[in-house]
């Protein structure tokens, strides 16, 4: 059981979670994540650590609700609910050294779990540029917290209605079309994003990491779900990642395998079936 | 005395039964219990002890229930193994105790995994198995076991009896290791893996679950941090197997333990009452022959598959799963391709799979253990219509313990390396069941778990 200390709509349809694991919260490291259960019907889904505080034995967990699982964990519970399992950390955590120019691109809610590490590059001396990509304004989290621990911060939209109009591969492009000295980039978002990130920094090889977001069951390394080709290898997310490289990875599988529930689950819950009306 | 043939085990029919996610075999009655103890010639050296992994004190136990003393039946069965309910349903008796019985020279041995069932369900039902607590002393030491599994619950009983202070780490959200994700519903009901694991409570183990030890702790942090004297690790073969073959990445490929796990763990038989989803194709086709392969195969039938294939690249002599789930398999309309092996994965322009291409095989001399090894009949490759592929070909154990505990010492397949009593290549830390052994069977781990038990009481008496 993992009680819920405080809870915020962020975005539409995205909310922030403070809860109380001080068994993860003791350990956790940029990078890793949890499996979370919210009752006894759910899944076991996974959600990046986007924040910890050892003191108080608490991790913050930025949720959008885009399925069953994750409406009923934004729309029914509130603060003082309990989530009934949080199991982690789980994942190896991003590996932390100085670099020297690290871009940081997080789009839509992949702003939440970039910030830690964003956060762990700046204070061991990086010089973090940070790319925040949402489709408008609304959607464009955690600018604040990003800039506190960033040298520059970019935000994109969609629609141009905050930061400049365009994806975050624009900005990306012309810094490194202008010569710009970038060691690292890490990106961490729509898979779409993810891979257009890759291709921006190919022709350049600069190192570029992705958080793979692969369908998890157990994140134990126990079922091969989260399976994914990287560099011709079959690699598990849960246990192998969820980092990789990113132009290793075959993102047209894992968008494939994406889908894999996509008609059972559209079918089967026409209302978000986290009402339980299915249940008779 | 009766000799001859032994009591029929009562079984739901075959084409009801594979629609459904009730157990199988009924189980005795009493008054069928009586009757098939009564058959034991309670032989002066009973030869089914020396079958048996643990040595259950067998005639003993199968002549108090004759006597239908069954309280003390019971009792005498959990002196050697303390999850009797799960045995007398899961292990492969024909090659244990009830292949040397004499009685299975002239006609068919004792039902001794019958009655070692009938003994602990009615021991259950009646409330004749409750721990004594009470007679516990307690050591002022701590322990701590790494893994759910029959390994782990063993020796966690054992050491709390001992009086130990006793904490059970499990990193999924339930107790129990293979017997709750693992072997299906209609052969190994939940809520008597639930009994097993409530009595440990009773004893005063704790459990932790969601814990994943190597990362919430690591063994290390359990003996420095958290005051533990020893641990024992018992997390099993739980890292899946591919073929690498073409194609295993299709959507409609499972590994049987995502197939099985989703089913049993995660309970998706009752999507969408239950929100994880499961796919189950028309025909489904299983690659393997274990117990693992059946209990994949059984339960996509029961999920609605039409056609369900064992494809295996042996003959039916060679499967290595228990004769009776082959027996039960077959007669729910599982169809075994034998002598065919996968090449690679068909799929269509979506991703899914559409087909299985298989070579037939025949079989050459025997290997390395013993059993006729298989070699393509050149030029038979043919596409086996399915649209579904479960691989069950084994499992193997999760690096993550030795990833973050350098200095345990793992052979090259990556299972820890432990003696005869699970001493591993740090004192005080302790390892047995598959973790150690590889793939292996429930009884062989629970087993592990009893000799490590007292192991670590000796080591811990002499610290
Ligand atoms: C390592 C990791 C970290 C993650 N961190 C976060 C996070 O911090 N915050 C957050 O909101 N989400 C995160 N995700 C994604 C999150 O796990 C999924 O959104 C969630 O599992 C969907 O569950 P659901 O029951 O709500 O949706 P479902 O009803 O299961 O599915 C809704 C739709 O989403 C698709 N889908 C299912 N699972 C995933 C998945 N894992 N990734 C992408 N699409 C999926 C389905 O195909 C379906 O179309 C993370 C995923 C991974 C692997
Ligand atoms: C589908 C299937 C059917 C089978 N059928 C039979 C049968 O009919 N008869 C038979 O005798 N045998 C059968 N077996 C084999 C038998 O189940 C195993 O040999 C036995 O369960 C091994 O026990 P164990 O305690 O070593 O490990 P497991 O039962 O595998 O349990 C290990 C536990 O440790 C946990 N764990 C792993 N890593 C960690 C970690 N880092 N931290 C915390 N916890 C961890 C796992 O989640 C798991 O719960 C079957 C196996 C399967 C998969
Ligand atoms: S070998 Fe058979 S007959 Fe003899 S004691 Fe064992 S079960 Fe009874
Ligand atoms: S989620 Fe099961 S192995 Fe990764």
């Amino acid at each position: 059981m993992a009680k819920i200390l405080f809870m915020q709509n962020l975005a539409p349809s995205i909310y922030e979670f403070v809860v109380d694991a001080p068994l993860v919260a003791h350990k956790c490291q940029p990078g890793q994540f949890v499996m979370v259960r919210t009752d006894e019907y759910s899944e076991r889904i996974p959600l990046t650590i986007a924040d910890f505080d050892r003191e108080k034995g608490t991790i913050t967990l930025i949720v959008q609700a885009v399925g069953n699982t994750t409406q009923h964990l934004c729309e029914s519970f509130k603060e003082g609910d309990d989530i009934l399992d949080i199991a982690g950390p789980l994942g190896q955590p991003s590996h932390m050294k100085n670099f020297g120019t690290v871009v940081v691109v997080g789009g839509g809610i992949g702003v939440a779990p970039v910030y830690p590490i964003a956060r762990a590059y700046h204070e061991l001396g990086n010089k973090v540029i940070s790319i925040i990509g949402a489709r408008n304004k609304d959607l464009v989290i955690w600018q604040d917290k990003m800039a506190a621990i960033s040298d520059e911060v970019i935000v994109t939209t969609d629609d141009g209605s905050a930061g400049r109009k365009g994806f975050v591969t624009d900005p990306l492009r012309e810094m490194l079309e202008a010569g710009a000295k970038v060691d690292l980039v890490l990106a961490i978002g729509p898979v779409i994003m993810m891979k257009n990130v890759a291709a921006t920094t190919k022709p350049f090889e600069v190192p570029t990491t992705a958080s793979l977001n692969t369908i998890m069951v157990d994140g134990t390394g126990m079922c091969g779900g989260c399976r994914v080709m990287v560099g011709g290898e079959n690699k598990f997310a849960c246990v192998d990642g969820p980092e990789f490289d990113a132009h290793q990875v075959d993102f047209a599988n894992l968008v494939m395998r994406q889908q894999m529930y996509k008609n059972q689950e559209v079918l089967e819950y026409s209302c978000g079936g986290h009402c339980r009306c299915v249940e008779e | 005395m009766r000799g001859g043939m032994r009591n029929a085990m009562p079984e739901q029919p075959a084409d009801i039964r594979n629609k459904n996610f009730e157990e199988v075999a009924l189980g005795y009655t009493k008054e069928m219990a009586v009757d098939e103890a009564q058959r034991c010639l309670n032989c002066p050296k009973p030869r089914c002890v020396e079958g048996c992994p643990v040595n259950v004190e067998i005639p003993k136990f199968i002549k108090a229930v004759a006597e239908e003393n069954f309280a003390e039946a019971i009792k005498i069965l959990k002196r050697k193994n303390s999850l009797p309910a799960v045995c007398g349903r899961v292990c492969p008796q024909e090659n244990q105790c009830e292949s040397k019985c004499v009685l299975g020279i002239k006609g068919e041995s004792v039902a001794i995994g019958r009655l070692e069932r009938f003994v602990a369900d009615y021991a259950r039902e009646n409330g004749l198995d409750a721990v004594e607590a009470g007679e516990i002393t307690p050591k002022g030491k701590k322990v701590a076991i790494v893994g759910s599994g029959p390994s782990g619950l063993t020796a966690a009983g054992d050491l709390a009896k001992l009086g130990y202070e006793v904490t059970l780490y499990e990193a999924l959200h339930d107790a129990g290791g293979v017997l709750m994700y693992g072997i299906p519903q209609f052969r190994l009901p939940k809520e008597i893996v639930q009994h097993e694991i409530k009595a440990l409570k009773d004893l005063g183990v704790k459990i932790v679950v969601n814990a994943v030890i190597g990362r919430t702790f690591t063994i290390k942090e359990l003996m420095e941090e958290e005051g533990f004297d020893a641990v024992y690790v018992g997390t099993g073969a739980g890292l899946p197997y591919f073929m690498q073959i073409d194609g295993e990445n299709l959507n409609g490929v499972y590994s049987a333990n995502e197939f099985l796990t989703r089913v049993n763990l995660m309970k998706a038989y009752q999507f969408p009452k239950v929100a994880t989803p499961v796919y189950v194709g028309k025909k489904a086709a299983i690659v393997g022959a274990g117990n693992v392969a059946m209990d994949a195969a059984r339960t996509a039938k029961r999920l609605g598959a039409e056609h369900v294939y064992i494809v295996y690249r042996r003959g039916e002599d060679e499967m290595p799963a228990r004769k009776e789930e082959i027996h039960h398999a077959k007669e729910e309309g599982i169809e075994l391709r034998l002598l065919n092996n996968p090449v690679r994965i068909l799929g269509d322009d979506k991703g899914w799979v559409n087909g299985l291409e298989c070579v037939k095989m025949e079989l050459g001399e025997p290997d390395a253990s013993g059993r006729r090894s298989p070699v393509e009949v050149k030029g038979s490759e043919y596409v086996l219509d399915v649209d579904m592929v479960v691989m069950a070909i084994g499992q193997g154990p999760n690096p993550l313990i030795k990833q973050t505990t350098p200095e345990l010492e793992v052979n090259k397949r990556g299972n820890i390396v432990a003696n005869e009593v699970g001493a591993t290549s740090i004192p005080g830390v302790f390892a047995g069941g598959d973790i150690v052994t590889g793939a292996a069977t429930v009884i062989s781990a629970m087993g592990a778990g009893k000799r490590a038990a007292q192991a670590i009481d000796e080591y811990l008496n002499n610290l």
